[in-house]
């Protein structure tokens, strides 16, 4: 059997890459799961909790030593000579930032997969864990910046005054910003937001944001879902709003990033003096060279003016157990995609470009990076509408309404054809017959939806009324008429009596809802 | 009988008089079905017009057969017929189960099937002393009237035998079945044409076997998704049966209730026709089955999403508005009384908490509807598909259990979807779905359901009656 090691993470790291809820999952996909001691300590998820869920608690060398390592910080040098020969690790890697990191895993015979490098596609985002730990992030920033910030967020009117809410601006809407927009708007401050796709704008509304738009002629679309560098006249247009914002809001939250390059600087040291003194700046970005002039990776810094630049970069961290949560659900996710048979193996398919994404090294070959994937649903319309016009909608081959008119018109003239040259007592019958039928039809079309089963059963005892012909033959001089009425009679009264008493049984239960339960 | 003439108070003429107010109860009694309220007043007005016949008709037995020797015996068989053929009934009635209710009712639609050939049996047998021309209609009557009994008996044993898992749902496919549907009818006409000209038992015994392989064929080549219809028209061809055998024995009453109960069934048949948006013709002939390939198989959907009975319970805990989808699924599993368990502690918690049925819902016409009954839920928050479909949008969760095509986005959206057009119950519009299914196989109609790989459904997998459980336990 397949054995997963969930190993501790280091330094200031507080989150670990399962909880006791996700191993009782990956249990549940047949594999064998053991904790490094004190792994989920500081996210709260203590050793007895894994116990209780199942795992095994083991030393860092036993853990180390699993088939699967669950893992939220790239390895060190050191960790990835700690890994078995053929084993699978499975972590946030940065493939794309750390070239070095990928050759030294390549080094070994093992396969690596990098969660951070799912595709932006819908069936890949429940393991899409840039975007759980950007919400959390989001979310983090704005707690953050309410610490520092020396007022309320909410404007209220009191006995003492009246105080006005703060004005926070987010710059990127993407997943973290939006977690920061509606973080901050339902604590009560005005909330604008900018980004350069024009396409977020509702999003933004909806969670109580204003959109700022940068009014230049071209439009940023993107293919692969992220935001893609600028051009020169909007990156213009774009610093004189920063400018203007920055002396009008109380918190700027920036979240602008670009895969694969270093953050673009929105905030200059200029714009920072503008802001009035308490203001707070949270730099997002600032692990990756930072959106603020004058931010420091994992720093508070406080400028001349009074302003609190914090270029925290461990956001999600500071919710260990909601972030652990939401990565061991994202790793999770990922095991079920590679075990789809539920028999404890993985097994890792090409032919899946999600897979093929992730998959950074495999068996000791690199596999980075993988070729690109396309996620805008516009070429994909295109091919459907195509298909649906091959395959010509079917039409129901119902008949045309003079169809119909002429076979209404047939019959009534049969109709009329039998009544005249039938003998005597047979126009009599049809009378009876049409009228019933009509009678029938009205009756019938007014009942209530939920009656049908009931009003069956009721016709079909009424239906048992062919106990009246056989009546009327039992006593027939012939002894074998007399048997097949005889039978004919039984099997009529099982229908009369079968059908009215299931029919009461059946209307006894339904009952209205102030009934219901008395 | 009536073609005796006869002057005032008679036992024909009284016996008329009665059947002409056993025929009017009967209408009440249908008209009472309409509406919760009146229900139970129509069966009683069933039972009234059921027994004003019965009296009327024995009695005019009796007063012909008195003193007769063959009419005592007849008489005694009379007697036990109807003691044991009751006490039959009462019981099945008392036992079913409200799940195993479409084979009851299939079942007792081939009794009437059965005592509708027996009857037009006893028609040739009987041989009373008529005109010639009379005797040609009358000779047609026998031979028509046998030839529905026949096709209603053995149909309605195979949808039984389909409906209590006796036999394989799936649609039996003979070559060129419709060639053997048509056939069969031809060759009836003409053994029709050649019986009235020569009375031969023989012909009487070549057109029931005929019938009988024709009622069978019929509904074997249906699946077993299209039973409500076929129950239906089984349910309108009992009617015509029992009309048939009055135009034998020149009887108003029977005419008059098998017409009833015929339209009745027709029109049943008729709305559930129109909820799978098919014509009537091609789901009698058994068409439907044909057009139900894998056409969609290769198209990738994507990936589905699971989720636990435990997220279920908390999801429904912090819901506004709840609605249930329930199809087939849930009256395999049985899960009526612990999804109404459910729907009663939601309610309890102020959750608006109502039931979506689609109309072939089921296996029966109305099937859902008297499941949830049974476990007592109220009628009142158990809605029709056109009632619920414009609240959808603003639900928060929509349990879907057991239903597959019923809730098909694909009839909606994809036009060369084989169930385009069928009118479905439209969760996808909620703000959450979840899905209860066995696996990830496709519905009745071998459509693969876009739904499950919605971004907004998650699938519980399991047996439904479980899984619900496991949700009640998780509050």
């Amino acid at each position: 059997m397949t054995r997963i090691g969930i190993v501790a993470e280091l330094g200031r790291e507080t989150r670990v890459a399962a909880t006791p809820a996700t191993v009782g999952q990956l249990l549940g996909l047949g594999y064998e799961v053991v904790v490094e001691k004190g792994a989920g300590e500081s996210a709260s998820f203590r050793d007895d909790a894994y116990e209780a869920a199942g795992a095994l608690i083991v030393g860092a060398d036993d853990a180390w030593g699993s088939d699967v390592v669950l893992r939220i910080n790239p390895p060190t040098e050191e960790e990835i000579g700690r890994l078995a020969d053929g084993a699978t690790l499975i972590g946030t890697l940065s493939p794309a930032l750390r070239p070095e990191l990928v050759e030294a895993l390549a080094a070994r015979p093992i396969t690596a997969l990098a969660l951070d490098a799912v595709p932006r596609i819908s069936r890949a985002q429940s393991m899409d864990v840039l975007s759980s730990m950007a919400n959390i992030a989001g979310y983090r920033a704005v707690i953050e910046a309410a610490h520092e910030f020396g007022r309320f967020f909410t404007g209220q009117v009191t006995a003492a005054g009246k105080v006005p809410p703060a004005k926070v601006l987010v710059a990127g809407a993407g997943v973290a910003g939006l977690a920061a927009i509606g973080a901050a708007s339902s604590l009560g401050a005005i909330v604008r937001a900018t980004d350069p796709r024009p396409e977020v704008a509702d999003q933004v509304k909806s969670i109580g944001g204003t959109y700022l738009k940068v009014e230049v002629e071209e439009e940023m679309k993107s293919a692969d879902g992220y935001a893609k560098a600028t051009s020169e006249a909007y990156n213009r247009r774009a610093a004189e709003i920063y400018s203007e914002q920055a002396r009008d809001v109380d918190i700027i939250i920036t979240t602008a990033l670009i895969p694969g390059r270093p953050a673009p600087k929105l905030l200059t040291a200029e714009d920072v003096a503008g802001m009035k003194s308490g203001s707070v700046i949270v730099d997002m970005a600032a692990g990756q060279g930072g959106n603020v002039e004058g931010s420091v990776a994992g720093e508070r810094v406080v400028t001349e003016n009074g302003v609190v630049i914090l270029g925290y970069t461990d956001l999600p961290a500071r919710l260990p157990a909601q972030a652990s949560q939401l990565y061991g659900t994202n790793m999770l996710n990922l095991l079920k995609l590679l075990t789809k048979e539920k028999d404890g193996q993985l097994r890792i398919d090409f032919d899946d470009v999600v897979q093929r994404s992730v998959t950074v090294v495999r068996d000791g070959e690199k596999t980075w990076p993988p070729p690109p994937v396309q996620v805008s649903a516009a070429p994909t319309a295109q091919t459907q509408t195509t298909a649906a016009e091959g395959t010509a909608p079917k039409k129901k081959e119902g008949l045309s309404a003079a169809g119909k008119a002429g076979l209404f018109a047939a019959g009534i003239a049969a109709l009329f054809v039998v009544n005249t040259v039938a003998p005597a007592p047979l126009p009599q019958h049809f009378t009876v017959l049409m009228l019933s039928i009509v009678v029938g039809f009205y009756v019938i079309g007014k009942v209530h939806h939920a009656l049908h089963t009931p009003l069956m059963s009721v016709t079909n005892a009424i239906s048992g009324i062919i106990v009246v012909g056989a009546l009327l033959q039992v006593t027939s001089e012939n002894p074998v008429m007399q048997v097949l009425a005889a039978v004919a009679v039984l099997l009529a009264s099982i229908n009369i009596f079968g059908g009215f008493a299931v029919t009461r049984r059946m209307l006894a239960m339904f009952s209205r809802g102030d009934k219901a339960r008395s | 009988m009536s073609d005796t003439v006869s002057g005032p108070l008679t036992a024909d003429s009284i016996a008329g008089a009665a059947y002409i107010v056993a025929a009017l109860l009967f209408i009440l009694s249908l008209a009472g079905l309409s509406k919760h309220e009146k229900a139970r007043a129509g069966v009683i007005y069933g039972i009234a017009g059921m027994v004003i016949a019965l009296a009327a008709t024995v009695w005019l037995t009796v007063q012909g057969a008195w003193g007769t020797g063959h009419g005592l015996t007849g008489l005694i068989l009379l007697l036990a017929a109807v003691l044991v053929g009751g006490a039959i009934g009462l019981w099945r009635a008392r036992v079913v189960e409200m799940t195993g209710m479409p084979e009851l009712i299939a079942l007792l639609h081939s009794f009437v099937g059965l005592a509708a050939v027996l009857v037009g049996w006893n028609g040739h047998l009987e041989a009373p002393g008529l005109s010639p021309d009379l005797m040609a209609v009358h000779h047609a009557e026998v031979f028509i009237g046998v030839f529905i009994g026949a096709v209603t008996f053995t149909g309605s044993i195979v949808a039984f035998l389909k409906l209590s898992a006796r036999m394989k749902s799936s649609p039996l496919m003979l070559p060129g079945k419709n060639a053997i549907n048509l056939g069969a009818l031809v060759a009836f006409v003409a053994l029709t044409v050649w019986y009235v000209n020569d009375s031969q038992l023989w012909l009487l015994i070549v057109v029931t076997i005929l019938a009988l392989g024709l009622g069978w064929h019929l509904v074997a080549s249906i699946g077993g998704g299209d039973m409500p219809v076929v129950v239906s028209m089984l349910n309108s061809y009992s009617g015509w049966a029992a009309a048939a055998a009055g135009f034998l024995l020149n009887n108003d009453l029977l005419i008059i209730t098998g017409a009833l109960v015929g339209s009745s069934g027709a029109y049943l048949s008729y709305i559930m026709c129109k909820a799978m948006n098919r014509s009537f013709i091609s789901v009698i002939a058994g068409g439907f089955g044909i057009a139900a390939p894998t056409t969609n198989g290769d198209t990738d959907h994507g990936e589905h999403r699971e989720i636990t009975a435990q997220a279920t319970a908390e999801m429904l805990a912090n819901a506004s508005s709840v609605v249930i989808t329930p199809g087939y699924g849930m009256a395999v599993a049985q899960a009526q009384y612990p999804v109404a368990e459910l729907a009663h502690q939601l309610r309890e918690r102020g959750v608006n908490v109502r039931f979506g049925i689609h109309p072939v819902a089921g296996r029966l016409p109305g099937h859902m509807n008297v499941l949830l009954a049974e476990a007592k839920v109220p009628y009142d928050i158990v809605l029709e598909m056109d009632e619920i479909n414009e609240d959808l949008d603003g639900t928060s969760v929509v349990l879907v259990i057991g239903a597959n095509d019923t809730v098909n986005p694909a009839a909606a959206e994809d036009p060369s979807s084989p169930i385009a057009g069928m009118p479905v119950l439209r969760v996808w519009e909620a703000d959450n779905v979840v899905v209860f299914k066995r696996s990830m196989a496709a519905g009745y109609a071998g459509v693969q359901n876009p739904l499950f790989y919605r971004d907004n459904s998650q699938m519980l997998f399991g047996d439904a009656k479980a899984r619900v459980e496991d949700i009640l336990r998780a509050f």
